[in-house]
């Protein structure tokens, strides 16, 4: 059977069948369940989020619901700020900090009345592909234990497939929601940049960053979307538009849709066979239903990853410097002076990938390098924009697979660079800021295959669109993996 | 573009306030010189007259009001301050560098 | 030209000003700019540098130092864009300074200076005015091992003015600065107070031989808080280079910062990381677009500047440069006398009243003439009544600092006191009958050729009138009955 959608988590509601309250507790029996073999989740708001979801059922009583998540519950990444809340990014040099404001999206949410029972592990600052680099230890993939649930939202796409929550947020700087979405049989979206607020997302690289749903339906993600995006006057790189109204244009359908497949992309190197199968089935799909289907080429798509590189760590090594010992967090015990303290604190406090991916970053900004590095990056970043600009001329979308392969091992990629390379279908986006999400599209050797679509800037609800009428269509969104503990399940 | 020799490595882990323990710098400093091997690839794109981007949406700056608003509560972040001196965060002394 | 200031070597000197601009909020957030407040009080989370926080620029901060811009004849930049300026410092919560970098507010400009001795006016070119946030305060203390952190100030927005190394003297520095200092406050831009910080100056000085092309190498002379410091330490570093250079040794390029109680400069160290600030544009900023119209409009809401009003009130109100200089000491000094001298319908005399009088009457009051209670309306008009003898320059006189102070209706006032002059023969007869019958020994030396004793004599009847007598009638009357005899 599969797990529920937010769409019929809210149906039950609506007709009284359920409550926020019982939706709460079953999310929180779920993760006592099954987390201990997960580590989904790096905290629970048990009594809060009970709390919560008795308001939020008042409110229903009174004839008050807020929106269409008003007592849902949904995990929130732990770089999302929430009052009060620990926010960990991962990470020890966070220990023990509480925001003592909210993110602009988590504030919007919680005014819509969904309900945050938990905060998802992650990648250390976002920095991976894996959800292995945290403090917290990894998480695991909910269809194969010993595999890894992507990156860096890792905790928010195990926390959903392991069917604590319908719905969880995460972050996307090059791909951390749509890959772990692919590993995990979900919809992930990452929305066009400047679309949803950054405002109390712990920066990793602030040109890149998006934050974005994950859930079982593209229509669930239009949900949360319409709710969190839109202008927000605390974000100096957030879109003058309005919030998305991607719901309404849901059911468009994909008649005379024109879809872009980027050579480029079927001809990578180390892609594996099955995904490119998948990847095809799905375009397939959308053909018979009506779209129409051409071959485009972004050439600059070999250079994607070593922009890319250059570009988030030299973001990423001036939005860490914060982490100091300080003012908050984790600060070294005796250091004799100031420098030590700070050299100490973040020593300790940062794991070796934030460490290396500082060091890059730091190297390619200083004096004798900017040019050859920072700059050059840039200036392909532009090319890399141009491409997708020609592409678009003739087409609505793009389909290209998510990533070369489905979740790999715990442990498998220790090299750094091989775990950068798996980036290479994502990273394109953030760096044109474009729309792009990843839906599963079958299956290869047991595991979830994504398919993604990417749009020009601001079409966000064209890709949902896309996204829901392959959905209506297929039923690869109600796979489930095999049951993780003792076969329970709400 | 050059090749990071261990110097380098401790320069940069300077500038980033690292400290790093020799086996560290050695293992990373092979990881960053493999990683800007490949990224030397870049070298070989031509971007005479590219003009960089920094931001990948162009819009108008906004800009904000010159209106006081009332923010956090300042003792919500120095009661989990590592140190405190009254209302001042207290830090290890700065040690002057020559 | 003025006579050099070393003999051997031509001195070069360039500043960097630090200017805090007059906002009620920080630069890229709405945490309160205040002066005084406990440690960490008027803080936001970006000022705080917290996880998740984001700056967002001040609009009004913008057009502050746009108006300094144009005031100083600058080219304001159509794109401009903030950069970070990465290094670790307590009193730098973010890690790093939003400061703009490559592309400043504005470009180029001047201000011009007039040196008491020299040659005439000169202007002294600016290379670039550009806006960053300050940061906050270390507080070292000697006594405890542990630096204390204060983010009040962290954030608060500043322009950074930078001349060209143009002045060639420690006065030409003093005057820049004395006229940037008045340009700045002049068109609102900045309050600059010294005392408070609000207006910082760095030197940068260098000597080389007469005739020298090339630049020697400068030292850069740092926190100079006060006009006068300033001039002091500059000379101080002249001297010292140039002991250094005759000596046979070389000036090393280094900071220094000035000890103003010792009178002497001292070698800074180097703030950690100096040499690599690693700057890049500030992702979380767009970069600033300034419209045509939008810097237009700026412009064209600029007071008229100082130097145009100094000439203007020359020329019209044919005033003496000095006295226009002191009219000119503020620009709210200048509207009120403007206003004043309208009202009155007496422009020369109203300059009198309003640089004599006026500012006296404030000083008792310990007032500035923008807490004046009068509105410089109804001060004109009361001179416009001493102008046409409706009341004499006495009743003027001992109107003002209640009027300055209360306020009122300058017309109300003399009809409620009856102050209205006494030209009335009859009246005024009556009291040179009394003053002449009082003082028959006044009225016989004047007889006698002692003319000083009409002077006496008017001043009995003044103060019999109470003041309110016309000094001029009084003057013709009792001439006319002491030449005739003096007798009642």
């Amino acid at each position: 059977m599969p797990l529920p959608t937010v769409a019929a988590q809210r149906a039950a509601l609506d007709r009284g069948e359920t409550s926020s309250a019982d939706l709460v507790d079953a999310a929180l029996t779920r993760a006592a369940e099954v987390d201990p073999a997960i580590g989904a989740l790096v905290a629970t708001r048990d009594e809060a989020a009970r709390a919560d979801a008795e308001a939020a059922d008042a409110r229903r009583a009174r004839g008050e619901v807020a929106s269409p998540l008003d007592g849902v519950p949904v995990v929130l990444k732990d770089n999302l700020a929430q009052h009060g809340e620990t926010l960990g990014c991962g990470s020890r040099i966070l220990e023990g900090y509480r925001s003592p404001f909210d993110a602009t999206a988590v504030a919007r949410l919680r005014a819509g009345g969904a309900v945050v029972v938990g905060r998802a592990n992650m990648d250390e600052f976002a920095m991976g592909s894996s959800t292995e680099h945290s403090v917290a230890g990894p998480t695991r993939n909910p269809w194969d234990l010993s595999r890894s649930p992507g990156g860096s939202s890792g905790g928010s796409a195990a926390a959903v497939a392991a069917g604590i929550v319908a719905l969880a947020l995460g972050s996307d700087t090059g791909g951390s929601i749509r890959q772990p979405a692919s590993f995990t049989g979900l919809v992930g979206m990452k929305p066009t940049y400047g679309r949803v607020s950054r405002l109390g997302l712990v920066a990793f690289a602030s040109s890149l960053d998006q934050i974005g749903p994950l859930a079982h339906t593209a229509e669930d993600c239009a949900l949360l979307l319409d709710l969190i995006s839109g202008h927000d006057p605390g974000d100096a790189t957030s879109l003058p538009e309005g919030p998305t109204a991607s719901q309404a244009d849901l059911d468009g359908g994909v008649e005379g849709l024109r879809i872009g497949l980027p050579r480029e992309y079927f001809e990578t190197e180390g892609v594996r066979a099955e995904v490119l199968d998948r990847v095809r089935d799905a375009v397939a799909v959308l053909e018979a239903a009506g779209a129409k289907t051409t071959p485009v080429s972004l050439p600059n798509t070999r250079h994607a990853i070593a922009c890319y590189y250059l570009v988030a760590t030299a973001e990423a090594s001036s939005n860490l410097a914060r982490f100091d010992g300080a003012r908050y967090g984790r600060r070294a015990e005796g250091a004799a002076d100031l420098r030590e303290m700070y050299e100490r604190s973040r020593s300790e406090g940062f794991g070796t990938e934030v460490k290396r991916r500082i060091l890059l970053g730091t190297f390619v900004l200083s004096a004798g390098y900017y040019d050859a590095y920072y700059k050059k990056a840039q200036q392909v970043r532009t090319l890399l924009r141009r491409d997708f600009e020609r592409a678009f001329e003739g087409c609505d979308v793009l389909l290209t697979p998510t990533a070369p392969e489905p979740a790999f091992r715990i442990g498998e990629k220790a090299d750094p660079l091989s775990m950068y390379l798996s980036d290479v279908y994502t990273v394109s986006a953030n760096l044109a800021g474009l729309p792009g999400l990843s839906m599963p599209c079958g299956l290869a050797d047991g595991l979830p295959v994504g398919v993604q679509i990417l749009g020009p800037p601001l079409a966000d609800a064209r890709v949902l669109r896309t996204a829901h009428a392959y959905q209506r269509l297929t039923d690869h969104h109600e796979a489930t993996p095999a049951p993780i503990d003792s076969g329970a399940r709400t | 573009m050059s090749k990071l020799s261990p110097e380098d490595v401790r320069h940069v882990a300077r500038l980033a306030a690292l400290r790093l323990s020799s086996d560290e710098a050695e293992a990373l400093g092979r990881d960053l010189h493999a990683i800007l091997d490949y990224v030397e690839q870049l070298a070989e794109v031509d971007t005479e007259g590219v003009p960089p981007t920094a931001h990948a949406i162009p819009f108008e700056t906004p800009l904000r009001q010159d209106t006081p608003v009332s923010s956090i509560d300042p003792e919500e972040v120095l009661a989990q301050a590592p140190a405190r001196a009254g209302t001042a965060f207290a830090v290890p002394k700065v040690l002057d560098e020559a | 030209m003025n006579a050099p200031t070393h003999p051997d070597y031509e001195v070069v000197i360039g500043l960097e000003v630090h200017c805090q601009l007059r906002t009620r909020t920080k630069l890229f957030t709405g945490a309160p700019v205040r002066f005084g407040e406990p440690p960490n009080q008027d803080t936001s989370p970006v000022c705080l540098g917290l996880p998740g926080a984001l700056p967002v620029l001040n609009g009004y901060a913008v057009e502050l130092a746009a108006r300094a811009a144009l005031a100083t004849g600058g080219e304001v930049q159509p794109d401009s864009v903030f950069a970070r300026k990465n290094y670790f410092y307590p009193d730098l919560p973010k890690g790093y300074q939003i400061s703009q970098f490559e592309h400043p507010l504005s470009l180029g400009g001047y201000v011009e200076i007039d040196v008491a001795g020299g040659d005439g006016p000169r202007r002294i070119g600016l290379t670039r005015i550009h806006m960053e946030e300050d940061a906050g305060k270390s507080i070292h203390d000697g006594a405890v091992e542990e630096t204390h952190v204060d983010l009040n100030r962290s954030g608060v927005p500043l322009m950074e003015i930078v001349s060209e190394p143009e002045m060639r003297s420690p006065e030409e520095a003093g005057a820049y600065l004395r006229a940037l200092h008045e340009i700045v406050r002049w068109v609102g831009a900045s309050d600059a107070d010294m005392e408070k910080g609000q207006f910082r100056c760095d030197a940068n000085v260098s000597l080389r031989p007469h005739g020298a092309t090339a630049l020697g190498t400068r030292t850069e002379l740092k926190n100079l808080n006060s006009f006068r410091y300033i001039e002091e330490a500059i000379h101080a570093e002249v001297k010292r280079q140039a002991a250094l250079l005759d000596s046979g040794g070389e000036v090393v390029q280094e900071t220094w910062g000035w000890d103003a109680d010792a009178g002497r400069a001292f070698v800074m160290r180097g703030k950690e990381n100096a040499d690599d600030y690693r700057y890049f544009p500030d992702p979380d900023l767009i970069p600033l677009t300034l419209s045509e119209e939008a810097i237009e409009a700026i412009r064209t809401a600029l007071p008229e500047l100082p130097g145009a009003r100094r000439a203007r009130f020359e020329q019209a109100y044919g005033l003496p440069a000095d006295q226009v200089q002191v009219l000119t000491a503020s620009r709210e000094l200048a509207d009120f006398f403007e206003a004043v001298a309208e009202a009155s319908g007496a422009a020369r005399a109203a300059a009198n009243w309003v640089a004599r009088d006026v500012q006296a009457a404030l000083r008792e009051a310990d007032r500035d003439v923008a807490q004046s209670a009068a509105t410089p309306q109804s001060i004109g008009v009361l001179i416009g009544m001493v102008e046409s003898g409706r009341i004499t320059a006495k009743s003027g006189r001992d109107l003002l600092p209640e009027l300055l102070t209360e306020g009122g209706d300058p017309e109300a006032l003399v009809a409620e006191r009856g102050l209205e002059t006494v030209s009335d023969a009859g009246e005024l007869e009556r009291w040179i009958d009394d003053a002449l019958a009082a003082h028959p020994k006044a009225v016989a030396s004047y007889a006698d050729g002692d003319k000083k004793s009409l002077n006496f004599l008017m001043g009995q009847v003044m103060r019999a009138s109470q003041g309110k007598a016309d000094p001029g009638r009084v003057r013709t009357l009792l001439a006319e009955r002491l030449d005739a005899g003096g007798a009642a």
